[in-house]
């Protein structure tokens, strides 16, 4: 790892103004994503700005008929919520999912959105869920905040500070792990509103990040079946390949973990 | 640099480092403390699990600097008095390592796996699911596995008893 400065910022306000004075500075949060790739030497940062000790960053609340969750929340603390059981049991499930344990116990939310690799799980139950992002300067939806690849709309002193997931009544994720990492292969999350109305997101296979699936939403609104998208296959133009799987056959795995998600929450 | 102070194993300790030092250099190097493995430079092995603050976590993602001011229980801090813990005593009863090298990432999971689901609760596929971060290449599983259990259970007739 090169050499880097390391500073604990108090307050949300006390982390922009760290970022603002480095040359080359990055929030540190959880670390999970940001440290390996220091050590693999493939980024630098000048200075690291700790945003885990934030008070206001922190921790889980009902807002309404929505669950606010804070950046610096981890993924274990999400996965243990009650509240986030109760409400949104396909949430705690998947953020149960994420890794491993020790790797619950540190990564955050707010790391994991603002990094967007393409096959975090996260993503999936924003997007799914229409949660809104909430950072120091603006409020975005999902679909506004994940633009690519890697890519969000933040800009690069913009401080992610929480998560606003609006209940579902039926949600559930399924994901097929690579069986390393623990990362999605394809991962795919399914949320159908008091309305009727689904909504059908998935993260691991896209080339460009998460991505919806319109015809598995039409087929479950009329009918919330596992059967219902079992006939429906994504094109695999616009998907991964990679040595853990090709674009055709992430293309497959998007059906099964639809129907299993679909199972999941009937 | 940093100076980072915390209690490691008890007993409070502090030190002088370079801000990008790991935390299991500071354990290893600084402290003299080898129990805790380094197997791999990409986070995915659990070789180096502590536990920092009662949670398991990999010492080679974590700085120094990041654990200023926590408490910190490494592989070294389980024993108590010259009496292992069930659980180190579980991994020996049940011949849960071949090498050695995954044994003290293994057994500060299973500890902290045990505390978390409560003892007496665990069945083999939480404990396998469990154990999704932490990586042997000798001994299968299998017996790993059987010693997680088997502590599991004697810890839970241990607290009956204390009852
Ligand atoms: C072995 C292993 C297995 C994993 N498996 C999975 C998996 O199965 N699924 C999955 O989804 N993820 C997985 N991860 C990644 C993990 O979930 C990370 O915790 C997460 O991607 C990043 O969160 P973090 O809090 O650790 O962020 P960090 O690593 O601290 O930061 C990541 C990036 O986000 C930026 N950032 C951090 N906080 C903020 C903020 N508040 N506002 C704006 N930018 C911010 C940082 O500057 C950095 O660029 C795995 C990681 C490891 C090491
Ligand atoms: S040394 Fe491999 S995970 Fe820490
Ligand atoms: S006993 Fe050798 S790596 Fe596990």
């Amino acid at each position: 790892m090169y050499e880097t400065n390391y500073h604990r910022a108090g307050s949300v306000a006390d982390a922009a103004a760290l970022l603002a004075k480095a040359d080359d500075g990055k929030l540190l949060s959880g670390g999970q994503t940001l440290l390996p790739t220091m050590k693999q030497r493939l980024a630098a940062p000048s200075d690291l700005v700790d945003v885990t000790k934030i008070a206001e960053l922190k921790g889980i609340c009902e807002d309404g008929n929505a669950i606010s969750i804070g950046a610096a929340t981890t993924h274990a603390e999400v996965a243990a919520s009650d509240l986030v059981k109760q409400k949104i049991p396909g949430l705690a499930k998947l953020a149960g999912g994420i890794g491993d344990p020790a790797v619950r116990h540190m990564g955050t939310i707010g790391g994991s959105i603002a990094n967007n690799d393409p096959a975090a799980d996260y993503p999936s139950a924003l997007v799914a869920l229409n949660a809104t992002v909430t950072t120091n300067k603006r409020t975005l939806s999902a679909e506004d905040f994940f633009t690519g690849m890697f890519e969000t709309a933040l800009d690069d002193d913009e401080i992610v500070t929480s998560v606003s997931f609006p209940a579902a009544a039926k949600s559930a994720y399924a994901k097929y792990p690579n069986p390393a990492s623990r990362y999605a292969m394809a991962g795919v999350f399914v949320a159908q509103q008091a309305d009727g109305s689904v909504r059908v997101a998935v993260t691991g296979a896209g080339q460009d990040g998460v991505f919806r699936v319109p015809e598995m939403e039409s087929a479950l609104a009329s009918n919330f079946a596992p059967d219902a998208v079992a006939g429906i296959s994504v094109s695999a133009d616009n998907l991964l390949s990679d040595i853990h799987g090709s674009s055709a056959y992430r293309a497959n795995l998007v059906t099964v973990m639809a129907k299993r998600a679909v199972e999941a929450a009937s | 640099m940093a100076h980072v102070s915390m209690v490691l194993n008890g007993k409070r300790v502090s030190g002088t480092v370079e801000d990008r030092t790991l935390l299991v250099a500071f354990i290893r190097e600084n402290q003299g403390l080898t129990g805790t493995h380094v197997g791999c430079d990409t986070s995915q092995c659990g070789a180096c699990v502590i536990h920092v603050d009662g949670k398991a976590v990999k010492a080679c993602t974590m700085l120094a600097a990041q654990a200023d001011g926590t408490e910190v229980v490494t592989l070294e801090g389980l024993a108590k008095g010259g009496t292992l813990h069930p659980v180190q005593a579980a991994f020996r009863e049940h011949h849960g390592l071949q090498c050695g090298f995954c044994t003290p990432g293994m057994i500060m999971a299973a500890v902290d796996m045990i505390e978390r689901h409560g003892a007496g609760n665990l069945d083999e596929a939480t404990i396998r699911h469990e154990l999704e971060g932490n990586i042997c290449r000798c001994t299968g599983y299998q017996n790993i596995v059987k010693a997680i259990k088997a502590a599991s259970d004697e810890m839970a007739g241990l607290q009956q008893a204390a009852e």
